[in-house]
Formats: structure tokens, sequence, C-alpha cells
């Protein structure tokens, strides 16, 4: 049976993991190598690596990062953050990521969905929409949430299923932060229209929550960071927890 | 022992040559056909689309070697495929070591399975020395629309919209439609058992 998939999701900045990392094994806790390492180990189904460096020039430290973590671990895991072209994808991809995300990039040119899938497959394409509700409306924003468009998000993720995307990553920007919970009416709403997988993202603050987006929200993958990070919720215990619910886990 | 990895244009072939590091195993990435013939065990990976990846093994030469190679060969994700008789996709005219045809997904109803099928599924029915030390509890790693039909080939099937063949075994051809190199411990034992043939 396929299994709903648990994904941290480490925050890169020129090579290093940034924000607060909480591991007492660690040796060296900037090192998103070793931490990939841990996570794999624990049970984590795939990693996600969001770069975050602003400069082009050192973006060349992620592919030496990319190479490493892909010689490290045996699970997939996904590159993302200021990824525009299809030359970005091709370094990253022989670099040895599995999948890459696109975001801005997508919003400000949606035909690079298209090329990306049709030159590496669209199994690599990751679309990640932010999106954050407007006076009722759900509104695509970029720019790590900052910045709103007028693009609806139902519309939107429609379009990129189109556009040959193979997953989504939903962002909740109203719920990213809170650890209140996932964003599962939208969630479960994207996911119900579209044909590929939905990874939910943001609001992950108790184990009940992750239960309730696979089963509310209809998310296929439940994406965290800091809860993770910070052992709040060690992946082990959530993934027994859900397991003895009910939902379809990967012990 | 020299394992050959047959390079060509399809997805991230890097990551087996990784993986087979991992073990300890000494792997080249290589297209060469004398060097292929010579290896060990021929691991034949990918991820893209059939029918140009065919095109590609044509260009190479590659479709006319492999049927006739004698060592242990593993066909991974595509590369099982390609193994296949034919596939839907492109409608493609494949190598035919396997007598099977390769369909795409077809739910009835899009809601209860999307496509690709995409994440961790398990094993079941399995029998192979390839398999030793696994069952079918064993999760491993798929990311595919297409499949290879069930056979007298099968060593494992998984089930998404159906069972499907997940490891097929027919002389000293292996192949598996999940990724091996992404499937944490039971990737490795499965690629361990491999090299153990």
């Amino acid at each position: 049976m396929l299994t709903k998939r648990i994904i941290p999701c480490l925050d890169i900045k020129e090579g290093r993991t940034v924000k607060g990392v909480n591991f007492v094994q660690l040796r060296d806790a900037g090192d998103p190598v070793e931490l990939a390492k841990i996570y794999s180990d624990e049970g984590a189904d795939e990693l996600v690596f969001l770069d975050i460096t602003a400069t082009v020039d050192k973006r060349k430290t992620l592919a030496e990062l990319v190479t490493k973590v892909a010689k490290a671990i045996n699970i997939p895991f996904t590159v993302g953050g200021g990824i525009s072209s299809v030359e970005d994808v091709k370094v990253l991809l022989n670099a040895g990521a599995d999948k890459i995300s696109i975001n801005s990039a997508a919003v400000k040119n949606p035909e690079v969905i298209n090329k990306m899938a049709a030159e590496f497959g669209s199994q690599c394409i990751v679309v990640a929409i932010d999106t954050r509700n407007v006076d009722g409306i759900d509104f695509v924003h970029t720019h790590g949430g900052r910045k709103a468009t007028l693009l609806k998000t139902q519309e939107w993720a429609k379009e990129v299923n189109e556009r040959g995307a193979g997953e989504i990553l939903l962002t909740s920007m109203d719920h990213d932060g809170t650890k209140s919970g996932f964003a599962n009416e939208i969630t479960a709403e994207i996911s119900s229209m579209l044909s590929i997988p939905v990874i939910a993202s943001g609001g992950a603050g108790k184990m009940v929550h992750f239960k309730d987006v696979f089963t509310f929200g209809k998310a296929d993958a439940a994406l965290a960071a800091s809860i993770f990070h910070f052992k709040e919720i060690p992946i082990p215990e959530l993934k027994q927890y859900l397991s003895t619910d009910g939902i379809s886990i990967r012990l | 022992m020299q394992v050959a990895i047959i390079k060509y244009n399809a997805g991230n072939v890097q990551s087996v040559l990784y993986a087979l590091e991992r073990l300890g195993a000494e792997a080249i990435l290589t297209d060469d056909l004398e060097t292929i013939s010579k290896a060990d065990k021929v691991i034949f990976p990918g991820q893209g689309e059939a029918s140009s990846a065919m095109k590609y093994l044509k260009d190479k030469k590659l479709d006319q070697l492999i049927p006739q190679l004698k060592q242990d060969f593993f066909g991974v994700c595509l590369g099982q495929q390609l193994l296949c008789a034919h596939s839907e996709e492109g409608n493609t005219t494949c190598l035919n070591v396997f007598p099977v045809e390769v369909k795409k997904f077809r739910p009835e109803n899009a809601l209860d399975f999307k496509v690709p099928h995409i994440g961790w599924n398990n094993l079941q029915d399995l029998k192979s020395p390839l398999l030793q030390g696994l069952d079918d509890s064993a999760f491993v790693y798929y990311v595919h629309s297409y499949y290879c039909e069930l056979s007298t080939y099968s060593i494992a099937t998984t089930d998404y919209v159906l069972p499907f063949s997940a490891l097929m075994h027919k002389d000293n051809f292996f192949a598996m439609q999940a990724h091996p190199e992404k499937s944490g411990l039971v990737g490795e034992r499965i690629l361990e058992n491999f090299l153990k043939l």
C-alpha cells in the first residue's frame, strides 16, 4: 500500500543549515549532510533542501552540497530556492538531486514548467505554491510569501498540473509558523482537484496535525521544519503514532 | 568485481553509482559496448521517457548488445520497462527480454489513485535470491506512471491501482520498477544481493 510521506525541510545558506537546530548527536550543527543522514536513518521518507543563499556566485556551493548529500543518503531529496532556468535544473540533477522545486520563477514565467518537464520529466519537477487567504479568497504569494499576486491558488494549482508539474508543495502562509495545524481545507480542495500528489506545508505543531492533514487535508505528504529540528516531535515517534491511528506509513 | 552502469540520456543515474560506492563496489558509468560486455555485472538504470531512451540505445547499438549479455543484469525503473516487449509510452517497441507489455496506470477514479505513483509502497509475493532477507514489510521508493504487467517472470508484486510486477527475473536478467538506490536499507539489501548473485 502506498504510504503517506513525512518530509523534514532544511534551510540552507551558503552550504550550511540555518535556523537553530537542536540535535545533541550533531558534531557540527551547521552541516546539512550530517543532519540529512540522521533524518534518513530516523525514517524520514524524503528530504527537502531550501536554499536561501542570496547571491548567484555562492550558488555553486549548492551544487557541491547536493553531491555530498547524494553520496551520503539513500532516500530521495528535493532541492529548491532561486531556481529559474532549465540550466539551473540540469546542474542540480546532475549533481545528484532527485527533484527540484520552483516557486517565484514559475509564477513569473509559467512556460518554464513545461520546458523543465519536457526536458527532465514531470517526476522531478515540484512546483511550490505559497498561498494566503485574503478576505476569503486564496491568492498565490511569492518571494517567501511577502509578495501578493493576482493568481488564485486553486486556478494556479490546476495550471501547474496541466503544464507538467509532478507534485505540488503547498505552503499556507496563514498557518506557517503558527504550530496550530496544517491548512486542511485548502489542502483538501487542491488535492481533490489534481491528478498529482500534494505535499502540505505550514503549521505543524503536534502529531495530531499530521493525522489531520492526511485525513481531512487529503495530503499525500507532509513537510515540516522546526518541530523536527528542535526535536519537539521525533520522526520515529510520529510515524508510530500515525501507523497506530490507521494511517498508511512506512515503518 | 567490475560493475558497469549503462549511461544513457535518462534521469539521475549518478545516484546508482553513489549507492554502489556506499556498498564498496567498484562501478563505472559507461555506454561503451566493450566495457559493458566485459563487466562482471551490469546495471541498467534510468528515469525518463521510453521512446527517446530506446532511440538513444539504438544510436549506441546498445539495443543489440543488451539482450545478448550473459552476466547478471539488473534493469531499474525505466530500465525494467525497456527490457519488456512493448511500452504504451510513446507506443515504443522495447528490448523484448521479457515478453511483457508495459501499460499506463488508468485508475477508474482519479481521486483514489494519483498518477504518477510517487512514494513508498511495499513488496508482496517475494520469491527470489535477489530478495533474500526481505519480506512483505519491505518498502521501496516508486516514481512512475507506467508499469510492467504481472507474468510468470514476476518475483515480487506491488499493489497500486492493480497488482503489477515490482520485480522480474528471467535467466541472467533481473529487473525492478522502484529505485533501489533511493529505497533506504531495503534498497541497499537488494543491490547487495544482486552483487552477491
